[in-house]
């Protein structure tokens, strides 16, 4: 490796200049003179600086990576260019590229990395929770394990499959060589992982204690800690917003000729549903979380009852973000199980208008709900029965997603592969997540549930049991085509029966912990209730220990073995696997054209599809 | 294939020490101090003797301008909030506070609860309340139903303290207190007052760090 | 192979005898000692409200777990057959209509019994804010709540606005809860009365709930507010009216020193001082 290449707008660059634009942006914030700054004086604690520090240094950052090299020429009077896609080496991946592939790679070990320090603090939490009294951490970081768990995985998770997978493979199903904004894909990612890093400063600056819901007026007491919490939080929001924006772009724009939005895959409609949401819904929180800074630092009062804010409002606006977010983080994995089921079942997706009315239907209706996380708070009463019957509509749309996918599987020959056992946990583990929310959804059993063990095995299953079993299964799916080289199926099943079976024995008893009374985010339970957490966190210690398969399989198969992929080791009929694997640089050899079937299977007329030999049918537009 | 070994084998350790990294900065905390027994008579007593300081100072912590609680032993302040004390025991408290007046948010918390005869005394003098604004801090154990407050110095005494340790010359109220503890256990004390200056309502920083003013009493 | 009404018909088959097996255990063994119990006419309908949503929910969740179960072993590939397609069937218009009205008046009927219970239980022990919109007729015993970092006092107004720091509740009366904080979110859950009703500073939240027998009760905070909240749980008492007024007055008598220092009883409280400088 020679030294030159080491120097250049890469990630080393922008690690150092990062460092160099937080210490310029700490002296900077300290240079500020305000009458409320004087408050703070005798503590030594200093907001603004804090927040005038990480986003210098994100400037910093972004600045080494070289997202400001375009900008800048084109005020200098460049004229616009679409910037090369790097095409080869390694340092590709450790810098800005254009190549939607190497950003969906990017997205997959840095999302990776980010998720494995979650599911770290969970083992930590739930070795705490062995004992019904104090075990092993300090009261405060106990609830800074707490809230770095949930903050890191739901901020890292709403990106998890829109980043590496959609990022990769929409362009492809579409039958585009990138994306709309391949310089804003990368800047998504790269967002992303500044944000994570930020995040993680939150433990130099005493942690913070409010979980990832960060309510005000906690949220205003809390020390320096809060601050990362918040410059996470909206550089996320940023990211997300930006990538369903570009999503957006990618799939009303560029689709290939012929392809009309009814022949589109079902993956794809799953990442435009969610891209709208995100699109939507990450500005609230952006705002949101710029609110409760300016509380923070400029001592404003929005939050504030005693000088004339209200924490409702926190929680109204948190909420209006959380609900859609929460959809963001359910529909990529509907997307992909309905893609995976009619390659596993041979069959085409059964229903596949309905399937995509229930994505639309989810789409509209989750802005509608989120007076739900509000039942007990004291809002008017006439909005309960409202919000009630808006959340338990809102499984009718769900429901639609199941009968297909049930009906994907009717007198199908179904294939038990590593991906498809994925597949089939997910309808299990969403199901269970989905009743228990209709649980939830009915305002008197929440009396009882809200705030509670249940509901956090609610989202547990729905999120986990959902999204992350989906997204194991698109790993196992795609991963041999994004690199090339094949997963060990035998380590791949060990891990999801081991995972399966590990994730329901720790949160199926968590649903009935929650019923009997204990709280979320406590440190200390009943007595009677000890026998129940040890047997859950034990169940937790070998869902961890799953993960552990998961890296050995990836880092043996990938790293070690190296087997070369098949192009097409599924038998599926759709774009991508037609494809060699890995993908080459420029995806297609020339654009294909898209037949009127997305899942010519069952011994249709084939559709379109990259085959040389056989030109479409009917194409909806003509051709070049 | 050996160089691939290598950088992985070289990765997991790394990673491996950076989780323990991790860990250990998370599982530190203030060393538990036992209170020594001592058998007086029938009944068995022990003394707990603690002092709250308006900043605690850089020698006994890095964040120099918090408020803390000190527990002394063998005539040493040390910064520790996880006391030991035995079961089924008077435990005589004393507190020397070299802080100032903040104000409760609750008034009801001036009036002692859970000590014996109802009552404490401030220099000497006994009673069983304060005035909710000269409170300066509380000693609590909700779970105990024990709760005192401590009346702070006026803000007009000579000499008041800057940062701990605070010489007995300086300006202080002492407080003293019994409670008896009960059967084995492991609870939680505060302080009530929002006295963590420069926080937003007072309650966070060191009102919500253990070891300041929050930490634990296990009986034993 | 087997055709498609056979399959049909097995899949419905299974799917009666499977619901025909739950649903009497559900309605006899598991609902009736659904948390919270029954110590209180609102606990009480709540688990009457968990059962209903069981017995709704069985028939659709064994008609999927056998469906799955089901499609499994019945529509598996052969090992080693190579790629041959299932049928080409892209929907069922009828399938697609059943589903779709049996869960929408799933849902319906759900959302109106739910609807129905929170009104007839004057909201169910949930907190409804300053103004609930079903309230309970005749007298009611109102009792403030005070959520605080971190510990929950109690105020009884028509004592005379005593504050103390245990619940001790009158057995046989209404009781309103009023539920309020001095600093952060709270929430006050009363697990075997059936109540909970999140704390806010400056919001006065109610919650009804009559109590019955003599009895015990869990207190818990549930709502993170921050280092404390999973210590701040308590043991509230329901004893009976003669023992409570005794209790009471010697509440009033204890803590008369410090009646002159509290604020006048009021719905919700903005203490002083809310910012703490140096």
């Amino acid at each position: 490796m020679k030294l030159r290449r080491l120097i250049g707008f890469n990630l080393l660059t922008a690690v150092v200049l990062g460092i160099v634009g937080f210490y310029v942006g700490w002296r900077l914030g300290h240079l500020v003179k305000a009458p409320s700054l004087d408050y703070f004086g005798d503590t030594g604690q200093n907001d603004i600086a804090l927040f005038v520090a990480y986003f210098t240094g994100v400037i910093g950052f972004l600045v080494g990576l070289g997202f400001a090299n375009y900008p800048i020429q084109r005020i200098l009077g460049k004229p616009p260019s679409l910037r090369e896609k790097e095409t080869e080496g390694i340092g590709r991946y450790f810098g800005l590229c254009t190549d939607h592939k190497v950003v969906g790679i990017q997205y997959l070990i840095g999302i990776g990395a980010f998720i494995f320090i979650g599911g770290l603090n969970a083992m930590l939490i739930r070795f705490e929770l062995l004992r019904p009294t104090h075990l092993a951490w300090n009261g405060n970081n106990y609830l800074t394990l707490v809230s770095i768990h949930g903050t890191m995985m739901m901020g890292m998770m709403t990106s998890g499959i829109l980043g590496p997978f959609a990022n990769y493979f929409v362009p492809l199903m579409i039958g585009a060589r990138r994306m709309a904004f391949p310089r804003i894909e990368a800047l998504t990612f790269w967002l992303l992982m500044a944000a994570g890093a930020i995040l993680m400063t939150a433990l130099a600056f005493g942690g913070f204690p409010t979980g990832w819901t960060g309510y005000a007026p906690l949220s205003e007491q809390s020390n320096m800690g809060m601050d990362a919490y918040i410059a996470f939080f909206a550089l996320v929001g940023v990211s997300m917003a930006l990538l369903g924006l570009n999503m957006l772009a990618t799939v009303i724009t560029m689709r290939a000729p012929g392809l009309s939005w009814g022949r589109l895959p079902i993956f794809v409609w799953g990442t435009v549903t969610t891209s709208v949401l995100m699109l939507l819904a990450a500005p609230v929180l952006i705002s949101t979380l710029f609110m409760l800074a300016l509380d923070r630092t400029a001592q404003t009062s929005f939050f504030n009852v005693q000088a004339g804010g209200s924490p409702y409002l926190y929680e109204n606006l948190f909420w209006m973000f959380g609900h859609p977010e929460v959809y963001v983080l359910a529909l990529p994995g509907m997307g992909i199980v309905l893609e995976l089921l009619p390659v596993f079942a041979r069959k085409p997706l059964w229903g596949y208008r309905l399937a995509v009315t229930g994505m639309v239907g989810i789409m509209l209706l989750s802005f509608l709900v989120w007076q739900h996380h509000l039942f007990v708070s004291g809002i008017n009463g006439d909005l309960r029965p409202f919000y009630m019957l808006s959340t338990e509509l809102i499984s009718l749309p769900t429901g639609f997603i199941f009968v297909c996918a049930l009906g994907t599987l009717w007198a199908g020959r179904i294939r038990l592969t590593v991906p498809m056992l994925f597949a089939l946990a997910w309808i299990f583990n969403f199901l269970v997540g989905g009743l228990s929310g209709v649980f939830l959804s009915d305002v008197p059993s929440d009396v009882t549930t809200h705030g509670s063990f249940f509901s956090m095995a609610h989202f547990h299953y729905t999120i986990m049991g959902g999204l992350i079993f989906a997204f194991f299964g698109a790993v196992y799916f795609w991963l041999p085509k994004m690199t090339g080289f094949e997963l060990n199926e035998r380590l791949g099943k060990v891990h999801f029966w081991v995972m399966f079976i590990a994730f329901n024995s720790t949160f199926g008893p968590l649903l009935v912990i929650g019923f009997l009374g204990m709280p979320r985010r406590v440190v200390t339970y009943a007595g009677y209730l000890q026998g129940a957490n040890d047997w859950v966190s034990v169940s937790a210690f070998v869902l961890g220990a799953s993960m552990l398969v998961f890296l050995a399989n990836l880092i043996w198969s990938q790293v070690f073995v190296r087997t070369p992929a098949a192009s097409n080791p599924w038998g599926s009929k759709s774009i991508e696997f037609q494809l060699p694997s890995p993908v080459p640089v420029h995806d297609f050899d020339r654009i294909p054209t898209f037949g009127p079937d997305p899942y010519p299977y069952g011994g249709v007329e084939e559709g379109g599809g990259y085959d040389g030999r056989r030109p479409a049918i009917s194409p909806a537009r003509p051709t070049a | 294939m050996g160089t691939k070994l290598a950088v992985v084998i070289a990765g997991v350790l790394a990673v491996a020490v950076l989780i323990g990294f991790y860990i250990g900065l998370l599982a530190g905390g203030p060393t538990p101090y036992r209170v020594p027994t001592a058998s007086a008579g029938g009944a068995r007593s022990v003394d707990l003797t603690l002092e709250t300081v308006a900043a605690v100072g850089s020698k006994l912590s890095p964040n120099k301008n918090w408020v803390s609680y000190l527990v002394r032993e063998h005539g040493v302040w040390h910064r520790s909030t996880v006391w030991t004390l035995p079961a089924n025991t008077l435990v005589h408290v004393t507190v020397y506070n070299f802080d100032g007046k903040s104000g409760l948010r609750n008034p009801f918390l001036a009036q002692a609860r859970g000590v014996v005869g109802g009552s404490f005394a401030i220099n000497g003098k006994a009673t069983s309340s304060i005035n909710p604004d000269d409170a300066s801090h509380t000693f609590a154990i909700p779970s105990l139903g024990v709760i005192v407050p401590i009346r702070g110095v006026d803000d007009n005494a000579p000499q008041q303290c800057d940062y701990a340790p605070c010489p007995m010359s300086n300006a202080h109220e002492t407080i003293t207190f019994t409670f008896r503890t009960g059967k084995a256990g492991h609870y939680r004390w505060q302080c009530f007052v929002p006295c963590a200056a420069g926080f937003v309502y007072g309650f966070g920083g060191p009102m919500q760090t253990v070891g300041y003013m929050d930490g634990y009493v296990n009986v034993v | 192979m087997w055709s498609s009404r056979s399959h049909g018909h097995r899949i419905a088959a299974l799917t009666v005898i499977g619901t025909a097996i739950v649903l009497p255990l559900v309605v006899f063994v598991l609902g009736p000692n659904m948390p919270p119990g029954k110590g209180t006419p609102v606990a009480s309908s709540q688990v009457t409200d968990n059962t209903v949503l069981l017995v709704v929910m069985t028939p659709f969740t064994v008609f999927i777990l056998v469906y799955l179960a089901y499609a499994l072993v019945a529509f598996r590939a052969a090992k080693g057959e190579g790629l041959i397609d299932g049928p080409p069937t892209r929907g069922h218009f009828k399938a697609q209509v059943a589903w779709l009205a049996t869960t929408t008046a799933a849902v319906l009927f759900l959302a109106i019994f739910g609807t129905a219970e929170l009104l007839a239980d004057n909201g169910a022990g949930g907190g409804g804010g300053p103004n609930p919109v079903a309230k309970p007729s005749g007298a009611v015993l109102p009792v403030q709540v005070i959520g605080q970092q971190w510990e929950f006092t109690y105020r009884y107004p028509t004592y005379g606005g005593v504050e103390t720091a245990s619940l001790v509740l009158p057995a046989g009366r209404e009781i309103a809860f009023h539920v309020t904080s001095l600093d952060a979110v709270h929430s006050f859950w009363a697990y075997e009365l059936g109540v909970k009703a999140d704390a806010n500073p400056g919001v006065d939240n109610v919650a009804y709930v009559r109590t019955k027998k003599p009895s015990t009760f869990q207190i818990r905070c549930a709502e993170l507010c921050g280092l404390w909240h999973g210590y701040m749980s308590d043991t509230g008492r329901v004893v009976s009216p003669a023992a409570f007024s005794t209790w009471i007055a010697a509440r009033r008598r204890q803590f008369a020193p410090i009646m002159k220092y509290l604020p006048k009883y009021a719905s919700s409280y903005a203490p002083d001082p809310s910012y703490r400088a140096g």
